[in-house]
C-alpha cells in the first residue's frame, strides 16, 4: 500500500459549523473549512485561540457540541482515528523502556523487532532502546513521542505544539522528520504558534483567534498579504486581543 | 513491666535457637498470608481497574461496596467461611475445614477488598494521565486494562504490601477456619492468642516482636524494590 | 515478574488442592474438644503416644465446650471431648454422638486476690462464696460463652437463688471469652473467677492471685468422650475415631492420663468404666 494514496483517501477534511462549548462557554464558534491539499496545514494563531481544542475534534477526542467533521465524505469514527496519529505537546509515555513504548502500539499482526528498530533509528533514538522511557531529555521525548505515532504508520498525523519546550537542535531533528513524513505522502496538521516554524514547514494556513476561523490560505499567500487584522498583528509581533 | 524485658529476652532467643515449632508456624503464616495476597491480587488488580477505567452502570456501587468491606470484621469473614466449608456447609464436600486453604480463603476475602479498593486509586490516577493518548490510539478497554496495571505495577505493589499487612495480623478469621491446629493450622497470630489465653504473655509478646520483625522485613523488601524503581522513573 | 506471578499462581493452586487431598486420608482426626486439655499440656502428652501406637494423626480443634458441641452438631469433627455432662447426654440423646464415656475428672476452684474483699478464703462452700461475692457486689469475672465451666457456674448460681446478670458490667463481668482470656482479665481488675484446676495450675499469668474455695463436692468437673454420629455425619472416620476413643478408655490411655503432671501435680484422673 503506498502511503501516497493513502493519505488522499482520508482527504478532502471538511469541517460544517462546528462548535464547542464547556458548560456555556463558546469555546469554538461556528467553524467551516475544508482542506484537500496533500502535505503540511499549519493551524497558526494566539494562545487561547481554539487551536489545540481544534486539533481534539478533528481527531474526534472531542465531541463537538454541533457541526459536522467528515474525512473523505465519512463521518468521523473510530475506523478513522485509527488511520490517523496524534503528538500531545506535553508527550505521555509509558513508564517502560523507550523500545516497549513502541511496541505497545504495533498492533499484535505488525509486531515486529525491525520494524521497532526501523522506527527508533528514524528518530534517532535506537542507542536508547533500552531505556526507561522517563529517563530522556524532554528533547527525546518528544522525538519517541512522535517516532510513537509515526510506527502506527497513520494516514494524517496531527501534531499539537510538538516543539514547545525543547532546545533548537531538537526542533530542527523533528522538522526534518515532518518533512520526511510528509514527502512520504502522510498528510500532517500541525498547531503551532511558532511563526518561524510555520514559515519553515507550512504549505497552507488555517488562522485562527478568539475560538473562530478566520482564514485558510495557502503558506505564501498568508505570510505575504494575511487578509485579516488580526493576522496580520499577530504576524507583526502585536500582542492580539 | 518485667514482662517487656522478659519477651525481648526470649524473642531473641527463639529467633538465634531456630526453635523447629517457631520456623514452622512462621512458615505458615508467610505461605497462607501471601498466597491470600496472591490470589487477591489476581482479582482486586482487575477489579480495581476495571472500576477505574470502564464507565458502566453500578460502578459508583462497586467502589461503595469495595471502600466499604476494607473495614470488613475478620471473624465475620471467618463466621462465613466457617459456614460455607463446614461438613454441614454447602461446600463440605471439599473437606476444607481446618486445613490452611481454609485459611487462605478467609484471608483472601478479607484482602480482596482492600486491595481492590486502593488499587482503583492508583490505577484511576495513571488512567488520567494516560487515557488521552490511549484514545487517540483506540487501545481496547482490555488492552488499557492490563496496560495500566503493567505500568503502575511498583504502585500496586505497595498496595499488595497493604492486604499483606491486614492477612499477617488477623487473628479472628483464621482461628475460626484454621482452628488453631498444632502443627497444622497454628499461625503465628493464633499462636500468640493461644499463649496469651495459657497467660504466657512474655512469650505472646515475643511472638508479637517476631511478627513485627517479619512485617518489617517483608515491608522494607518492597521498599527497597519502590526505590529501585523510582530511579528508573516506572514508579 | 511475570513469571514469579504465575509460579506463585501455581503454587496457590497446589497449596488449595494438596491441603484438602492430605486431609482426606484415614490417618488423622479432629477432636472437638475443651480448652482446658489443651491448654494444660495433655494433648501434648498423650497424643504422641496413641499417635506412635496407631499411625492416626490427632487434630485438636480447641474451643469451649458450648462452641466444640455447636461444631460437631455441623459435622465439624470426629471426636468430642468436652466437660458439661447433660449438655453430653443431649448431644447424644438427639442422635449427633454415638455413645458418651467419662473419661477423667478433676474439680473447679475459685480464684481471686489475696485481699479478699468477701472474705471466701476460709474453707467455705461454693454456694456460700457465690453468695458472699454477689452480697459484697465483689467483681465477679464470668466466662459467659456457654462452656462446661459456664455452665457450671450458671448451675450453682441457680441453687444459690442469686440472678447475678443483674449486677452485669457492674460487679458481675461477663467475659465472653475462653478460660484463659477470662483469667487474664480476672487477674487485671481483681475480680473473682471460677475455674478448672488443670487450667488454674498451668496458668502462667497468675501474679498474686491464690485459690479461695476448694474441695467442694460441688465443684466435681468430669469429662467425657463422645463419637460424633457416622449416621448423621458421613464423613466422619469412624474406624479412627473409633479407636482414639477406645484407646482414651482402655488401660493404656487411663494410665496415660494419670501419668501427666504439671509442677509436681496430677492435672486428670481417669474414671472411664
Amino acid at each position: 500500500m503506498s502511503s501516497k494514496t493513502a493519505a488522499s483517501l482520508l482527504l478532502p477534511l471538511e469541517v460544517d459549523s462546528l462548535c464547542f462549548r464547556v458548560e456555556r462557554d463558546d469555546l469554538l464558534k461556528d467553524i467551516s473549512v475544508t482542506v484537500d491539499s496533500a502535505g503540511i496545514t499549519g493551524i497558526l494563531g494566539p494562545n487561547g485561540a481554539g487551536k489545540s481544542l481544534f486539533l481534539r475534534l478533528l481527531h474526534g477526542l472531542l465531541e463537538p457540541a454541533s457541526g459536522e467533521i467528515r474525512w473523505h465524505h465519512r463521518r468521523l469514527d473510530k475506523t478513522i482515528r485509527r488511520r490517523q496519529a496524534l503528538v500531545f505537546q506535553k508527550p505521555v509515555l509509558m513508564r517502560r523502556s523507550v523500545a516497549a513504548n513502541i511496541d505497545f502500539v504495533l498492533n499484535s499482526s505488525t509486531r515486529s523487532r525491525q520494524r521497532r528498530d526501523e522506527v527508533l533509528q528514524q528518530a534517532g533514538l535506537y542507542r536508547q532502546r533500552s531505556q526507561p522511557a522517563r529517563l530522556l531529555s524532554g528533547g527525546e521525548q518528544q522525538r519517541l513521542a512522535l517516532a510513537r505515532a509515526l510506527a502506527t504508520e497513520p494516514e494524517v498525523l496531527l501534531l499539537d505544539e510538538p516543539c514547545a519546550s525543547i532546545d533548537s537542535a531538537t526542533t530542527l531533528q523533528i522538522e526534518n522528520l515532518l518533512q520526511e513524513t510528509s514527502a512520504r505522502g502522510v498528510k500532517i496538521i500541525l498547531v503551532t504558534h511558532d511563526i518561524g516554524q510555520a514559515r519553515r514547514l507550512s504549505d497552507d494556513v488555517i488562522f485562527m483567534h478568539d475560538g473562530r476561523l478566520l482564514e485558510y490560505q495557502s503558506a505564501t499567500t498568508f505570510f505575504d498579504s494575511p487578509s485579516s487584522p488580526q493576522a496580520s498583528a499577530y504576524l507583526e509581533g502585536r500582542i492580539v486581543i | 513491666m518485667q514482662d517487656f524485658s522478659d519477651a525481648f529476652g526470649l524473642a531473641f532467643s527463639l529467633i538465634i535457637g531456630g526453635d523447629p515449632d517457631l520456623i514452622e508456624i512462621i512458615g505458615l503464616s508467610l505461605r497462607v498470608s501471601i498466597t491470600a495476597v496472591v490470589i487477591s491480587a489476581l482479582v482486586g488488580f482487575p477489579l480495581g481497574a476495571l472500576t477505574a477505567v470502564v464507565r458502566f452502570p453500578g460502578r459508583q456501587t462497586i467502589a461503595v461496596i469495595l471502600n466499604a468491606s476494607m473495614g470488613l470484621p475478620p471473624v465475620v469473614v471467618g463466621l462465613l467461611v466457617y459456614m460455607a466449608l463446614s461438613r454441614a456447609g454447602p461446600f463440605g464436600w471439599m473437606n476444607l475445614l481446618y486445613t490452611p486453604a481454609a485459611m487462605i480463603i478467609a484471608q483472601s476475602i478479607l484482602v480482596t477488598p482492600i486491595i481492590a479498593a486502593l488499587s482503583r486509586q492508583v490505577v484511576e490516577d495513571m488512567h488520567h494521565e494516560y487515557d488521552e493518548q490511549f484514545r487517540s490510539f483506540c487501545i481496547p478497554t482490555h488492552r488499557v486494562i492490563g496496560a495500566l496495571i503493567w505500568d503502575s505495577r511498583y504502585s500496586l505493589l505497595t498496595v499488595a504490601l497493604a492486604g499483606f499487612g491486614r492477612a499477617i495480623a488477623e487473628v479472628g478469621a483464621v482461628i475460626i477456619v484454621g482452628g488453631n491446629i498444632d502443627h497444622l493450622t497454628r499461625v503465628m497470630t493464633t499462636a500468640i492468642a493461644l499463649e496469651t489465653s495459657k497467660g504466657n504473655l512474655a512469650l505472646a509478646l515475643a511472638l508479637g516482636f517476631i511478627l513485627l520483625i517479619l512485617a518489617l522485613s517483608v515491608n522494607a523488601a518492597v521498599y527497597g524494590l519502590r526505590a529501585s524503581a523510582r530511579r528508573l522513573s516506572y514508579a | 515478574m511475570r513469571l514469579l506471578v504465575k509460579n506463585t499462581l501455581v503454587a496457590a493452586a497446589l497449596t488449595i488442592l494438596g491441603s484438602g487431598q492430605a486431609w482426606s486420608t484415614d490417618t488423622s482426626i479432629i477432636v472437638q474438644s475443651t480448652t482446658s486439655t489443651a491448654n494444660s499440656g495433655l494433648y501434648d502428652h498423650l497424643l504422641p503416644m496413641f499417635t506412635r501406637e496407631t499411625d492416626i494423626t490427632v487434630n485438636v480443634v480447641a474451643v469451649g465446650t458450648g462452641q466444640a458441641l455447636k461444631n460437631a452438631r455441623n459435622c465439624d469433627g470426629d471426636v468430642l471431648l468436652v466437660h458439661a455432662r447433660s449438655a453430653e447426654e443431649k448431644f447424644v440423646a438427639e442422635g449427633y454422638g454415638v455413645e458418651r464415656h467419662d473419661v477423667m475428672y478433676n474439680d473447679f476452684v475459685f480464684v481471686g486476690p489475696p485481699t479478699d474483699a468477701a472474705a471466701i478464703a476460709s474453707g467455705m462452700s461454693a454456694l456460700d462464696a457465690l453468695a458472699r461475692i454477689a452480697g459484697s457486689q465483689s467483681k465477679f469475672a464470668s466466662r459467659g460463652d456457654n462452656s462446661g465451666t459456664h455452665k457450671k457456674e450458671m448451675s450453682l448460681w441457680k441453687e444459690t437463688a442469686i440472678d447475678p446478670t443483674r449486677g452485669s458490667g457492674k460487679w458481675y463481668l461477663e467475659t465472653g471469652s475462653g478460660m484463659g482470656a477470662t483469667l487474664n482479665a480476672a487477674v487485671g481488675s481483681g475480680a473473682y473467677t471460677m475455674t478448672d484446676r488443670a487450667t488454674w495450675i498451668s496458668f502462667r499469668n497468675k501474679q498474686d492471685f491464690e485459690i479461695q474455695v476448694e474441695g467442694d463436692d460441688a465443684l466435681f468437673n468430669q469429662y467425657g468422650i463422645i463419637m460424633v454420629n457416622p449416621e448423621k455425619c458421613d464423613q466422619v472416620k469412624r474406624e479412627a475415631a473409633q479407636r482414639f476413643v477406645d484407646w482414651i478408655v482402655s488401660d493404656t490411655g487411663q494410665a496415660a492420663i494419670a501419668a501427666y503432671q504439671l509442677n509436681g501435680q496430677q492435672l486428670f484422673f481417669p474414671n472411664a468404666r
